[in-house]
């Protein structure tokens, strides 16, 4: 037969398979609205963030000038020597100086104490921005007498009013103002070191200012715009570099800035990219389960001529609609996210932040959300183009088969790419991204593995002597049409997610905790000079108070290492010793022995030196591994003008989180006996009204000596945890909300296997008590080995963090992993029983009807 | 009278593992235009397959079969689609509906897909035709077997075919809503002049035809 005659080309309307797509989805409206949900909550909190960074930015950049006050800002431990000062000056004629320390506070009027940070300022700084205070008027004025500019916060909590005077040191200012602001300063920043003003021509009035005092020297400059600058800047910036001072001008104020919060973004945008994926892995499972149910209506469709890409588009179109959909909710909720975030997170920014409509962000974020709807929905969908005309007459169900093929895996591949680039946007750094995106599908890959490989384990493991009600939960697990691995993968992912996030907070806390809680030293007083220390001493005792330690404290700077010096160390290519090294300034002390919070490692401890003998000091053994010394190196210190030449002698391990003076480097006894040196005093004080009287009472003797108050600083950084915490967990919330949608979604399109099954039995007689024991069965096996392979790679990826990040060692915490556990397992086995509840209150005629 | 549908020396294998089964074994014989005849055999005789091989929903393993003179064998996929959307009716035992779509608008999507427009006067027609026409907007699950396979028959003749192929049409229905299916069949494809292959079980309705094909083991037997 060889006859072929030419078949009528087809009129096919474009737009029928909208028409159909409109069709088919007011059936399947409940399975496409969790669709929806699954892609909008990724959306919201990427659009949110995304609009979030942009006005950040923005606003860092507008407010550039006012986060520095001046054009340049030159910063170092002692002023500013006249040489310097000459070429500034010509540079930028208009200056101002300033100098700030720590120090004690005394408020009279209310006998409060405070260590605060005390700025002494002259000139018209800030050139750019303003110190607000309240009055506004106060800002200039104090200047002009003995007057003070007290932190707003601090003033509330020692009830102190403007007309009260501060005493600072031997100096008593009358406030006459209110500090509400002042450039550059975050909110956080002023709780954690609260601000007092003084004038910069009162400041040996407070008589602190001694040898060896810690103090930073500040001179603000404006340019002016008649002086050309070029050539010669970065000439005077080396030479002020050379000499130990720190140089800012507004760019690279502006670029410090932004990225400290390029940090704070990109992990909140990873967190973002994260509920957006499990959205995706949503999308991806109900598409699989939807395409499935589809390949009947698509066999008959191809009976009735319709094409193999027809029927794709017609799912397509339903995906992108519904993926537009999503996105526009996701992105007005993201819109409401960007104007609530800068709120939640004010006090740690350092700008003003209007939140601005950014169409970026949204038309971004509906296009992201359009396309990884498609992408990962055609995973599925292009199977569809297999499907033969033949499984319309043939019902068996092996041919209702999804099939997979080569397609499939290119449409892995253009996500893969498209997720990476996602990610390289975000983070900006391919390499990062490739890690974070290969890791993330790597995750996913594991987990899917372990749903297949636990259901054959059950399969093959599975007892006839096990309770009939378990072995049919257990089975379903196996079974034809399983969800394991879908399930698995959802509900292990998001278990992962919610407990790396709980493991790394506990672990952070714990960080910062200090260890012996009970009777844990909680004061320190610093500054003393030698010849106080003896009175403060006795002091300290009359208050019926410890002395549990005190030592001498010796600065100095690091000259030469075997022979380096800074400058050798920047043109040496080959040598690796970083400048900050040599710039900072190193507090050491020197004793005849080791104490319980050091182990020597390596070498051997030197007690004490002899006149004429080597001088061996010991390094912490982590500082020593940066900055690759070996025993033997010799290290030569400049110890305030003294230059003093000492070897290693040996590394010691320090436990940084116990309440002593610790210290980088330790000398033995017989070297800086004479060196000019201040003294450190630890106590512990039982009660807080004690503890306000022994401080009042040092400051009022001693006005020199500074006081820590651990309790305090515990208190203000356990508050900073807490508002950064919040951020996280708030975050967290979107990543965490998709999971449970996509929880739900896998469960609810899983139930029409469940449902064919559980009417049968229901007709063969299975009473309403055993339908519920095997699907709570079988749900309580799905949540509990989801959650259980969840936790697993949690606590692989917070080892791995612990290792490589964050230098701690993760153990895991087995009370939490249980509790973790039966939420899991509690939600699942609900969402599981609130889904399946039609199979055992509706006859199941009436149930199998509905499901069509 | 010309041949519609012409079979010759068709056989089909199928694959099980590393055996092969043959389940149509040099099958030929030809339908004139306009007749009926029905494909009768015991399960397993290859009855479904040979309906399969005849519309284009299947590939031959040998030999050939040609629709209104066009070679099956010769086309794509896509091509196969549209002969069947342009010459080529169905009926199936489990009636194949689309069940997201009304009965109306499963009456409408063999004429959607040939693009016509207007349609929906023509396919309202069709169903009052097999007395469904206060049921347009049912959903499949609102209406009975009986009424779900009277939808179908509206669907197949609803492109004016030149072929009809009804898969066990009675199958799945009781006797008396069986007898009043099976008039409806032969009374539209007699006013249709539609030629009709029947795949059936049924004696009864197998001697409505003009012409029996009886299927044993995938050989022709009579």
């Amino acid at each position: 037969m060889d006859k072929k005659t030419k078949i009528q080309p087809s009129k096919y309307s474009l737009t029928w398979p909208l028409k159909m797509a409109w069709r088919d989805s007011r059936k399947s409206k409940g399975k496409l609205m969790l669709f929806i949900l699954s892609i909008s909550l990724g959306i919201a909190a990427l659009v949110g963030i995304t609009s979030f960074r942009e006005n950040l930015l923005q606003e860092i950049d507008n407010q550039a000038k006012s986060l520095i006050g001046a054009d340049i800002e030159v910063k170092g431990n002692q002023p500013l020597p006249d040489s310097l000062m000459l070429a500034f000056y010509e540079l930028a004629p208009e200056m101002s100086r300033e100098v700030y320390f720590a120090s004690m506070v005394y408020f009279p009027s209310t006998d409060g104490t405070r260590l605060a940070q005390v700025r002494a300022l002259s000139g018209k700084y800030p050139y750019y921005g303003a110190i607000e205070t309240k009055p506004a008027a106060a800002a200039n004025e104090f200047q002009k007498g003995k007057y003070a500019l007290v932190d707003e916060k601090l003033m509330i909590q020692y009830s102190v009013e403007i007309g009260d005077s501060v005493k600072v040191g031997e100096g008593k200012f009358k406030i006459i103002g209110r500090l509400q602001k002042i450039p550059g300063q975050t909110d956080i920043g002023a709780t954690a070191a609260p601000v007092v003003y003084i004038p910069y021509n009162q400041l040996d009035q407070t008589d602190l200012l001694k040898k060896g005092s810690r103090v930073n020297y500040l001179s603000y400059f404006q340019f002016s715009s008649k002086v050309d600058t070029t050539g010669k800047w970065s000439k005077l910036i080396a030479e002020a570099d050379d000499k130990g001072y720190r140089i800012d001008d507004i760019e690279e104020r502006k670029e410090d800035t932004g990225r400290a919060f390029k940090d704070l973004t990109n992990f909140l945008e990873l967190v973002a990219f994260t509920a957006l994926l499990l959205g995706c892995i949503g999308v991806a499972s109900s598409m699989y389960v939807y395409t499935r149910e589809k390949v009947g209506i698509v066999a008959t469709l191809r009976c009735l001529g319709m094409k193999s890409h027809q029927a794709i588009s017609i799912f397509l179109i339903q995906v992108s609609i519904f993926g537009f959909i999503g996105s526009l909710i996701g992105s007005l909720i993201g819109v409401g996210l960007h104007v609530y975030l800068p709120e939640l997170v004010k006090e740690f920014i350092p700008v003003d932040l209007e939140p601005t409509f950014s169409w970026l962000a949204v038309t971004s974020g509906i296009a992201i959300g359009v396309v990884v709807s498609v992408l990962f929905a055609l995973i599925s969908l292009v199977s569809l183009r297999n499907v033969s005309p033949l499984q319309a007459i043939r019902s068996d169900t092996e041919s209702m088969k999804v099939r997979f093929d080569k397609i499939q895996l290119g449409v892995g591949l253009v996500i893969f790419l498209f997720l990476l680039g996602l990610v390289y946007l975000q983070i900006g750094d391919l390499i990062n991204a490739a890690i974070f995106t290969a890791g993330l599908l790597a995750t996913i890959t594991i987990l899917g593995l372990i749903g297949k490989g636990l259901a054959l384990a059950i399969k093959k493991l599975l007892s006839d002597s096990i309770p009939y009600v378990w072995r049919q939960g257990l089975s379903n697990l196996y079974r034809p049409h399983n969800q394991t691995s879908l399930l698995i993968t959802t509900l292990g992912l998001g278990t992962a997610f919610i407990a790396t996030l709980l493991f790394m907070q506990d672990l952070l806390v714990d960080r910062v905790s200090i260890t012996g809680a009970e009777d844990r030293p909680n004061t320190v007083l610093f500054d003393m000079q030698t010849p106080q220390r003896e009175e403060i001493k006795q002091l300290t005792l009359d208050y019926d108070l410890p002395v549990l330690q005190e030592v001498p404290i010796v600065t100095m700077r690091l000259e030469e290492i075997n022979g380096i010096m800074k400058k050798e160390a920047e043109e040496d290519t080959t040598v690796n010793i970083r400048d900050w090294v040599y710039d900072r300034e190193y507090r050491i002390t020197y004793r005849d022995s080791l104490i319980d919070s050091e182990t020597l490692v390596k070498g051997e401890w030197t007690p004490r030196i002899e006149p004429g003998d080597s001088i061996f000091v010991s390094f912490s053994s982590g500082w020593a591994e940066s900055l690759e010394l070996e025993i033997g190196d010799e290290i030569l210190w400049n110890v305030q003008g003294a230059l003093i030449k000492t070897y290693v002698g040996s590394f010691r391990e320090i436990d940084w989180r116990r309440v002593q003076t610790n210290f980088l480097v330790l000398f033995p006894e017989g070297v800086l006996e004479r060196a000019p040196q201040f003294h450190v005093l630890i106590t512990r004080i039982q009660n807080n009204e004690l503890s306000a009287r022994y401080q009042q009472a040092v400051v009022r003797s001693y006005p020199n000596v500074s006081i820590i108050d651990l309790e305090l600083i515990l208190k203000t950084l356990e508050d900073i945890l807490g508002k950064i915490a919040f951020v996280i967990r708030f975050m967290a919330f979107f990543s965490i909300g998709t999971g449970v949608i996509m929880l739900i979604s896998s469960i609810v399109l899983s139930r029409f296997q469940r449902m064919r099954e559980n009417v049968l039995l229901r007709t063969l007689g299975a009473s309403s008590r055993k339908l519920w024991k095997i699907i709570i069965a079988e749900y309580f096996f799905l949540g509990a080995l989801g959650a259980l392979s969840g936790l697993l790679i949690a606590t692989i990826l917070t080892t791995l963090l612990g290792k490589f990040v964050f230098e701690f060692v993760f153990v895991p915490n087995f009370g939490q992993m249980l509790v973790v556990t039966l939420a899991v397992t509690f939600m699942t086995v609900l969402i599981g029983l609130v889904n399946s509840r039609d199979v055992i209150r509706q006859s199941p005629l009436e149930v199998l009807r509905k499901e069509i | 009278m010309s041949a519609i549908l012409e079979v010759s020396a068709l056989s089909k294998t199928f694959k099980s593992g590393s055996r092969a089964i043959k389940v149509l074994d040099d099958i030929s014989f030809q339908l004139e235009e306009g007749r009926s005849m029905s494909i009768v055999g015991p399960s397993g005789s290859g009855k479904t397959t040979l309906l399969g091989l005849c519309a284009g929903l299947d590939r031959a393993s040998d030999g050939s079969v040609s629709l209104d003179n066009v070679v099956l064998n010769q086309l794509s996929e896509d091509d196969l689609a549209q002969l069947r959307n342009q010459e080529v009716g169905f009926i199936f035992q489990n009636f194949q509906l689309i069940p997201t779509l009304t009965a109306l608008e499963n009456v409408m999507v063999p004429l959607e897909l040939r693009g016509e427009k207007n349609i929906a006067p023509f396919a309202k027609d069709l169903l009052s035709r097999v007395g469904l026409g206060d049921r347009f907007d049912h959903y499949p699950s609102q209406l009975s077997g009986g009424e779900q396979q009277r939808v179908a028959i509206a669907r197949a003749f609803a492109n004016r075919p030149k072929i009809l192929f009804a898969d066990e049409p009675t199958g799945n229905l009781d006797e008396e809503t069986s007898d009043s299916i099976e008039a409806l069949l032969f009374e539209i494809n007699k006013e249709q002049g539609t030629t009709l292959v029947i795949v059936t079980h049924d004696d009864a309705l197998a001697h409505k035809t003009d012409r029996i094909l009886k299927l044993k083991g995938g050989k022709i037997v009579s």
